[in-house]
């Protein structure tokens, strides 16, 4: 059998696509953590607005996982399934809160490691969140002047370095 | 009035005559596959025909677009302070649309106009009737390889592009506006979903289908076009194959995009 | 000459078609013996590729009957062949893989078969040093040659001839007469032969018929063509002595 310089440039053209194709398709996927293995920590929010599957989830705007899946639990709050990378461990005492890049960027959740020895096991759960802030009720806040007796923090102004 | 009604009655028999004309042809080049003989040797030349020329022009298409969609994503989102969404922005618009619609519509110039000119070509000079008469279904021969080609060279041209035009995002917006890397990779990584992926391909494989077909009908028909016949004949059935197929892509682009999301 | 006592290898009953209102064959007759080599004659125009095109079933006849011995229309390219006008050979292929083609993709045989048989078929028709080339890089008359080649590589039982002889000069077209005649001895198929060489179709053919007027006006033997004294026969006779002698002055 003979091959010729199309038959060659055809297979070269086929395997790179379907190599391409599914090293997109596994990438997007799985998100940033094709790096390593990872574990799953739950997070219960009061207001999750903007939040979905694949929002980033920072350390000191290091990204260590990704959301998961959002569920509403029976005392209708949120409960978002995080993947966060196996190296990255969370004391118990862990704040997760809810952020915005920019001022109408992408939501996701900062994570503030606390100071307990002890450590969230897998599957474990973070009770101590914020919430999403959403634009409308700050502006209402500063539109009715009690910016001051807001217990909320303003959201992070700027996009994580 | 009467001759309105009459004028508008017309037209629409001669669409869905058209138009169930087409779906017979499709169906027939279809069902041609399990007959057709060396099918394998008439695919490769195919995908090279559809496939292996077209990369440079989607590869540089892509790679502008991405270039474009960089430079303006970055300047608009900064208004708002958010060029750290500029990854989200290129990553999703190219993903869910640019580059299976650019894509598609890059391959129809190229590859669908060469595919119905030569067909033309074979009507005019009876090449298809002379297949008939051996026996050999001229669907099977002239279509059908065409046809399976395009359900895998389209797939991978649109992730071509689609990769070629994240890099051109990232040339103009980090390189040369100086959005961090690291910003604007991560927003890539985390906005594009295996959903996203999906539609992509789903795309993808829609609009190959749908316009590598047009333009093999288009060429087939060649001695029926009205009024032209000969090489007239075959630039009215190019010029129609090029134009119908990129209609129908858009079509489809507007029909899949409305369903899906 | 004769071969009366074969059945017929085709017969055509009353085939009648139309373009619009334009009647092109009124109500064709015809039957072919089998072994024969039958000339349909007639004047440009008269529907003569038309007639062959409805008996390979590239157009659908308005009306009346095309049976083959071996059946219906099915089947055509496995038993027949067509010989086009204008050659129709596959312009992207070399002369080689122009004869080959029909074999690859109708038989099961092997790739080293098919080359075989159209190396063979290439040799016969003396164009084996051409295999390599494009049918638009030969002349009309290799052109002409590699269609006849492609058509006979598949041992049809009949071969359907539209102008053989259109375009090629006057040694040319004898000898295309001439490959018909020695072909059919060789591979014993069945010819019909549309043409308006009179001289060379009397000549090669065992039954010549006349098309006019959407109709056959006259079937015989060449000897009863050449003698009939009907005044519309006697036209074609006497243009085919006129004609070149009134070019000569």
């Amino acid at each position: 059998m003979k091959y010729s310089n199309i038959d060659l440039s055809v297979g070269a053209f086929v395997l790179l696509g379907i190599a391409a194709i599914v090293w997109f398709a596994i990438r997007a996927g799985a998100g940033v953590l094709m790096g390593g293995s990872t574990y799953e920590v739950n997070a219960r929010f009061t207001n999750i607005t903007g939040l979905k599957a694949g929002s980033q989830v920072f350390i000191a705007g290091v990204p260590v996982g990704s959301v998961d899946k959002i569920d509403l639990d029976s005392h209708y709050a949120a409960v978002v399934r995080l993947h966060v990378k196996q190296e990255v461990h969370l004391p118990s005492d862990t704040i997760a809160s809810i952020k915005t890049s920019g001022l109408i960027g992408d939501k996701f959740i900062a994570l503030a490691p606390g100071a307990d020895s002890q450590n969230l096991p897998p599957g474990g759960t973070i009770t101590d969140t914020e919430s999403a802030m959403d634009l409308e009720s700050i502006i209402s806040r500063f539109a009715f002047g009690n910016v001051s007796s807001s217990s909320s923090p303003a959201p992070q102004p700027s996009a994580p370095k | 009035m009467m001759l309105l009604l009459q004028a508008v009655g017309q037209n629409t028999l001669a669409t869905i005559a058209g138009l169930g004309d087409f779906a017979t042809f499709a169906t027939r080049a279809i069902a041609a596959t399990p007959a057709t003989r060396q099918l394998g040797r008439r695919w490769i030349r195919a995908v090279h025909e559809q496939g292996v020329r077209c990369v440079p022009v989607v590869t540089i298409v892509g790679l502008f677009t991405g270039l474009v969609l960089g430079l303006q994503g970055y300047y608009v989102l900064t208004r708002f302070g958010s060029a750290g969404a500029l990854g989200t922005f290129v990553s999703l618009t190219l993903t869910r649309e640019l580059a299976p619609v650019l894509g598609a519509l890059m391959i129809i110039g190229q590859a669908g106009s060469a595919i119905a000119a030569e067909i033309g070509i074979h009507r005019n000079s009876e090449q298809i009737d002379a297949l008939t008469t051996m026996g050999i279904d001229p669907l099977g021969y002239l279509v059908t390889p065409r046809l399976l080609a395009s359900l895998i060279v389209f797939p991978v041209l649109t992730v071509a592009f689609t990769l070629v035009g994240l890099a051109g995002g990232y040339l103009s917006g980090s390189a040369l506006l100086g959005l961090d890397a690291g910003v604007y990779w991560s927003a890539v990584h985390s906005a594009v979903q295996y959903t996203d992926v999906r539609e992509c391909l789903l795309k993808a494989l829609i609009f190959g289908a749908i316009a590598i077909v047009i333009c093999c009908h288009s060429g087939f028909t060649t001695h029926r076009r009205i009024g032209v016949s000969g090489s007239r004949a075959v630039s009215v059935s190019t010029t129609r194959g090029v134009v119908l197929a990129s209609i129908a892509t858009l079509a489809a682009d507007y029909l899949i995009t409305s369903f899906l999301v | 000459m004769t071969v009366a006592p074969l059945p017929p290898i085709l017969k055509v009953t009353s085939l009648r078609k139309h373009f619009g209102e334009h009647v092109v064959l009124a109500s064709v007759s015809l039957t072919l013996p089998r072994g024969s080599i039958i000339s349909v004659l007639g004047r440009s125009g008269t529907g003569k590729s038309v007639f062959l095109k409805c008996l390979a079933g590239l157009l659908k006849p308005d009306a009346g009957e095309v049976r083959y011995e071996m059946g219906l229309l099915e089947g055509f390219g496995q038993r027949c062949s067509y010989l086009f006008q204008g050659n129709a050979l596959f312009d992207s292929l070399t002369a080689l893989e122009n004869v080959a083609l029909p074999l690859e993709q109708t038989t099961r045989l092997r790739p080293r078969d098919i080359a075989q048989a159209a190396g063979d078929a290439l040799k016969s028709l003396g164009l084996d040093e051409f295999k390599d080339y494009f049918p638009a890089q030969l002349s009309g008359g290799m052109q002409k040659r590699l269609a006849l080649a492609r058509a006979l590589v598949t041992r049809p039982e009949l071969v359907l001839f539209d102008e053989p002889t259109a375009g090629l000069d006057p040694p040319a077209r004898n000898t295309v007469f001439e490959m018909i005649v020695r072909y059919r001895q060789k591979f014993d198929f069945t010819a019909l032969v549309v043409t308006h060489d009179i001289s060379e179709a009397l000549a090669a053919s065992d039954r010549v018929a006349l098309l006019e007027e959407g109709r056959i006006y006259f079937e015989g033997t060449p000897a009863e063509f050449a003698a009939s004294d009907d005044c519309i026969v006697r036209s074609f006779n006497d243009n085919i002595v006129t004609l070149p002698t009134g070019l000569d002055k």
